[in-house]
């Protein structure tokens, strides 16, 4: 019998040339994948707003658009432009935006796609508590923002104590339970309050971009211009922190960065939600989307881009798809967002990334 | 590193555990322990399951705070250190890392370097090099290209050392690297190791369960019970009927390797304890 004897795989001390090179083509493939994806996501969403403003029962030409926006005043067109189309759209460019990289990164952290703001609670927690600031108040402007975050933060401190460090199935749990029980705070500031508006109702049950004054919206933007950096700066520790817990304290990142990204996310969706209600389920299908459209690997800026299509679209749907209903768009993520949450269910195992070492 | 240390003092020591107590709730698993990890060596913890082996190494890469007593890296306690510090001498590889979805090796291997980024840190050429090094040590660097789920389990364990190994740490601590691997894969994964080693002085601190190729593979031997050194030293010191007995309530016979001619250990079952012709 012979033996042939491998020399082991140490063979060099020095990558040569050749292996840097590989090292770099490897790396460039996904990285030229991501920008792909985020330009052509742009791009709809662009699209997207496009048609919002510029199509519908209203037909504005583009000519017209950008007259109105340098301030001429057309008769009905400069109306409708302005206070209905318009900030609907930036609306919905904004919160989709912030729903979707707030979902993202709640998945992404938990590791559990049903992990998202709008499951676990938290989005119906800043929608309780900016409808009692509302209605039981009588608040306005930026204070109601604040109570949203407060309210967010409070239902994402008391899931967090009740799941414990688990992020698992006991999460999503004590958060579905958390978003019943937001849920009936909402209907029961309803009963408080004068006249029933069913308009009002739908904004703080499931979102809606529709008649959103102006000032709302430049406080909404002037939250994001903040968070966003924030948010990309902070999720740098992402890449690390995806690996587990253990793997990211060998590497330098400390459970602090992992709840500084999680606070984050939880203003971004506070905030979004200030603006345009608990838009049902967008945080919970960008992120699965966008992961779909980028083999596999987590993007919160397709996740957000991705978020911002959906809104776009499910506006528009809601407003001229059917005949005599100016639905809101809560009504029409809803809707679609319900099948796609039986189907991650059907598919098997929700702990999302595989995180098993060995086959 | 000078080599001209006399041979009758200890060995120098960049990390030491001194009056150790850690726990994960009310019960201490590691108790008033003291360990001098031997500087450049390959040090190997064993011991019979829940002894308290896993939480000791957790405690030393600071994954674990200490009830009392102190882990020290260069002298200085390591809690106190910023960790990201710590994460540029200290690596680890934890039990059960996850390879998040879709990831390739090379990017995977990459993430080593984030204790080299400052706070708007860009990815430089040293990093390209650190990867494609570590990636060529571990034999992986054709696979650079690939998706980390669709690997093979000795493959997969082959890069998440790449990534250890791209972090540029002298220390490389390692908790049950050969789980889940078949007995042709964790000796190569240990060869891997002695390589690393024998050819850059990297100092190893691992979680193994097979006695055997600790004995082989060792410098330095450390067995644990019930969270206290029961034996310390060199394979042949610590792997001797008495302390396999002690450690692992386990009747053995130990003999000589007659490939490595380090101790290897025979498990004396119930069964081999009767008489040939009571065995039916």
């Amino acid at each position: 019998m012979t033996v042939t004897v491998d020399p082991g795989p140490v063979a060099t001390q020095t990558p040569t040339r050749d292996a840097v090179e590989v090292v770099r083509r490897a790396r460039r493939g996904p990285v030229r994948h991501r920008r792909r994806l985020v330009g052509g996501l742009a791009l709809v969403v662009a699209a997207a707003f496009a048609a919002r403003v510029l199509l519908g029962d209203y037909t504005v030409t583009i000519p017209d658009f950008l007259r109105i926006l340098g301030g001429e005043q057309i008769p009905g067109a400069t109306y409708i432009v302005m206070e209905s189309k318009l900030p609907r759209a930036v609306l919905a460019v904004l919160a989709g935006l912030a729903f979707g990289v707030g979902g993202a990164i709640f998945q992404t952290t938990l590791r559990n796609p049903l992990a998202s703001p709008d499951i676990v609670g938290v989005s119906l927690g800043a929608s309780a508590a900016a409808v009692s600031a509302i209605a039981l108040a009588g608040w306005t402007g930026w204070p109601v923002s604040a109570a949203a975050v407060a309210g967010a933060l409070g239902v994402a401190l008391v899931v967090r104590l009740v799941a414990g460090d688990h992020g698992g199935f006991r999460l999503v749990l004590a958060g579905i339970g958390m978003a019943a029980a937001m849920q009936s705070v909402i209907q029961y500031v309803f009963t408080r309050v004068d006249e029933y508006d069913v308009q009002l109702v739908l904004r703080w049950l499931t979102g809606s971009v529709n008649g959103v004054a102006w000032s709302s919206i430049g406080l909404f933007a002037t939250a994001l211009v903040v968070l966003l950096p924030a948010t990309a700066w902070a999720a740098r520790s992402l890449e690390v922190t995806e690996l587990g817990d253990d793997a990211a304290s060998g590497l330098g990142v400390g459970r602090g960065r992992t709840d500084l990204l999680m606070f984050l996310a939880v203003l971004l969706v506070a905030v979004a939600v200030a603006a345009a209600g608990p838009i049902a389920f967008v945080a919970f299908l960008s992120g699965p989307i966008a992961r779909a459209l980028n083999q596999g690997r987590t993007t919160l800026l397709a996740s957000g881009l991705v978020g911002a299509a959906i809104v776009l679209v499910g506006d528009y749907a809601g407003a001229y798809a059917f005949a005599d209903l100016n639905l809101p768009v809560g009504i029409v993520t809803g809707a679609f967002g319900a099948p796609f949450l039986l189907w991650l269910l059907a598919r098997g195992p929700l702990n999302g990334h595989r995180g098993r070492r060995a086959a | 590193m000078t080599a001209t240390a006399p041979l009758d003092t200890e060995p120098a020591a960049r990390l030491e555990a001194s009056a150790l107590t850690l726990g994960y709730t009310d019960t201490a698993v590691v108790s008033d322990l003291d360990l001098r990890v031997p500087h450049g060596k390959v040090t190997v913890i064993v011991g019979a399951n829940a002894c308290g082996k896993s939480t000791l190494l957790r405690g030393l890469a600071r994954l674990l705070k200490p009830r009392s007593g102190s882990v020290l890296l260069d002298g200085e306690a390591i809690h106190r250190l910023p960790t990201k510090q710590v994460a540029r001498s200290l690596g680890l590889l934890p039990q059960n890392p996850i390879a998040p979805e879709g990831v390739t090796v090379a990017d995977l291997v990459g993430r080593g370097r984030h204790p080299h980024h400052g706070a708007f840190g860009r990815w430089t050429t040293e990093d390209e090099q650190a990867v494609a090094e570590a990636l060529t040590l571990t034999d992986t660097l054709a696979l650079a290209d690939r998706v980390v789920d669709e690997l093979s389990g000795g493959q997969r364990q082959r890069v998440w050392i790449a990534m250890a190994l791209a972090q540029g740490t002298d220390l490389l601590l390692l908790d049950e690297p050969t789980t889940y691997l078949d007995v042709a894969h964790q000796v190569e994964m240990l060869d891997l190791l002695a390589d690393l080693n024998a050819r850059r002085g990297t100092t190893i601190v691992m979680v193994l369960h097979d006695l055997n190729l600790s004995a082989r593979y060792a410098d330095h031997l450390v067995a644990l019970r019930t969270g206290r050194i029961v034996a310390e030293g060199t394979p042949r010191e610590v792997v001797t009927e008495e302390v396999v007995r002690t450690v692992f309530g386990l009747d053995n016979r130990v003999i000589d390797d007659p490939v490595s001619h380090t101790p290897l250990v025979v498990p004396v079952g119930r069964r081999q304890r009767l008489a040939p012709q009571e065995i039916r």
